[in-house]
């Protein structure tokens, strides 16, 4: 079980999670939802202590991540798979060695096996034969996939996946929310996903919240989510343009081309 | 008021940067020094950067030694002349090369080299998450690719220092031979004249020690690195003046130390 309890983090003056509070009970798939820049990776880096928050803590089965001293915070690294938004292969090495580097890593394994455990999980993020190219080779969607084979090569109790189907076919996006949801389900594993594809959200979660202004607005089935009237909640799962989470942070001009008055836009 | 004071703050500010990076570096040497047993079972990953750092940078040690070597043959030569018989010529070279020009230049050049080759890499490993990657597969990043790399570049660097020592005299013996007009059985009596081989162990000591702070400029600065590729371009240049840098001024007191106090004292 991971238990989040109000986790604050801020980048100099900008303030990014103020106060989040979650509970993900073992065997769960929690998607969290949000706008871009609203603090989903950061969260994900404070789970596995890339990041110390600032006030708050993080307990993953009751150890404080944040208390643990090197050697311990890698101990607990080894139970969790991490997928990176941007994929973040070694791109010193070939997609095999990315894939088996941390079986590698932990020693006491023949080098056929490790061999043979590469290409069972490139299988299964469907990509095969393709051990022995350079991540840089490979498109933007196929280094996502690497990226999820090596968060599963050494069969994490927690997978933390940030954006797992951006940058994909919706066929592929599709096998690799099955993935996901077969991987929960035959091994009890506890995932959060981080996305903003509402069908894959849909489809892998048992439960969804989403972050809002440094904290969360929303925690709740996936059909407490899409009855919620919420406004923003409402705005944001439609994704719509116009509404609560657009009033005020006019970030990007929204208006259509209008060929009669130029000035409308101006006139608010 | 603000007026007044505001010379004050951007002094205080850039005093509070200079504690806080030279707390950051000790953070960094501390962490270096602890890794570097556990980092030594990374051997391929250490014969890698040797290829990397040594291997490499040979082609540029030669055509730099070699025109080293020939200029100071052709101004010795020149300021000797009517003053000082030109069998000194062989003398001050070999010497000139086997204490200072050779450590020195290899350095500075290696230095550019590998200095700026690593701030970019790892630098670009830092904003591109590779190494909090690292970090989540439980492998500590210090001691996967720092430790490899420092401690190439301190075995490299002498070897390269020997080789540019080498092509260094005979680039002074060439041009001696065929531009000055001394004969090369001068030469080398010249070479032999004074010679100590303390000189070329001086040598190796300073090649040794610059080697580090090759290896610490780059992965330094590497490490620090911070957003995108402008953020890379910036820590590869901060490695590349620190290292050059720190070579100049460190040769200073390698000087004090090696050839006053250790060989010095006789
Ligand atoms: N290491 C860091 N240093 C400074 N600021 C950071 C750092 N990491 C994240 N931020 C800032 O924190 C905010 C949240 O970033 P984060 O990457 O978590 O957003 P996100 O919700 O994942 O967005 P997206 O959906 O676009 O990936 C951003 O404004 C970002 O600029
Ligand atoms: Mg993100």
């Amino acid at each position: 079980m991971i238990k989040i309890e109000g986790v604050h983090k801020s980048f100099g003056s900008l303030k990014v999670l103020e106060g989040v509070d979650l509970e993900i009970p073992t065997g769960e798939n929690l998607v969290i939802l949000g706008r871009s820049g609203s603090g989903k990776s950061v969260l994900l880096k404070h789970i596995i202590g890339l990041l110390s928050p600032d006030a708050g803590r993080v307990l993953v089965d009751e150890t404080e991540v944040g208390s643990l001293g090197y050697n311990e915070l890698a101990k607990l690294r080894r139970r969790f798979g991490m997928l990176f938004q941007m994929a973040a292969l070694f791109d010193s090495m070939t997609v095999g060695e990315n894939v088996g580097l941390a079986l590698r890593e932990r020693g006491g394994m023949k080098e056929v096996d490790i061999k043979e455990i590469v290409r069972e999980k490139l299988a299964m993020v469907g990509l095969k034969g393709i051990e022995d190219k350079a991540p840089s080779d490979l498109s933007g969607g196929m280094r996502k996939r690497v990226g999820l084979a090596r968060a599963i090569a050494m069969d994490p109790e927690y997978i933390l996946y940030d954006e797992p189907t951006t940058g994909l076919d919706p066929v592929t996006a599709q096998q690799i929310n099955v993935l996901i949801r077969s991987l929960q389900e035959r091994l009890n594993i506890t995932s959060i996903v981080v996305t903003h594809d509402m069908a894959s959200a849909n489809y892998v979660g048992d439960r969804m919240c989403l972050l809002y202004k440094g904290s969360i607005l929303f925690d709740g089935t996936p059909e407490d989510i899409a009855n919620s009237k919420d406004p923003v909640v409402y705005q944001f799962i439609r994704g719509e343009a116009q509404g609560p989470l657009t009033d005020g942070t006019a970030d990007i001009e929204v208006h259509t081309p209008d060929p009669v008055g130029q000035e409308a836009r101006h006139g608010e | 008021m603000r007026g007044l004071t505001a010379p004050f703050a951007a002094t205080g500010e850039q005093v509070i940067n200079m504690v806080a990076g030279s707390g950051r570096l000790a953070i960094f040497l501390g962490r270096l020094a602890r890794e570097i047993p556990p980092g030594l079972r990374y051997v391929h990953l250490f014969f890698e950067q040797c290829v990397q750092i040594g291997l490499a940078s040979l082609p540029l040690v030669l055509i730099t030694s070699l025109f080293v070597g020939g200029v100071a043959a052709l101004q010795s030569a020149y300021q000797f002349k009517g003053y000082v018989p030109l069998i000194y010529v062989g003398t001050v070279i070999s010497k000139s090369v086997f204490i200072e020009l050779g450590p020195v230049l290899t350095a500075l050049v290696v230095g550019g080299r590998v200095g700026a080759a690593l701030a970019a890499e790892i630098g670009t490993m830092r904003v591109t998450e590779q190494i909090d990657a690292l970090e989540t597969l439980a492998i500590r990043p210090m001691r996967y690719l720092v430790v490899p790399r420092f401690i190439a570049a301190i075995f490299m660097l002498p070897m390269l220092t020997v080789f540019a020592n080498t092509i260094a005299v005979l680039g002074g013996m060439v041009v001696a031979v065929n531009r000055v007009g001394i004969s090369s059985v001068t030469f080398q009596r010249g070479m032999k004249l004074l010679f100590d081989v303390n000189d070329i162990y001086g040598g190796l000591i300073k090649a040794f020690v610059f080697g580090a702070i090759i290896a610490l400029s780059g992965c330094y600065y590497g490490f620090q690195t911070r957003g995108g590729a402008e953020g890379v371009g910036e820590s590869t240049k901060k490695a590349v003046v620190a290292s050059c840098v720190g070579i100049l001024v460190l040769d200073y007191f390698l000087a004090e130390v090696i050839f006053q106090l250790l060989f010095g004292a006789r």
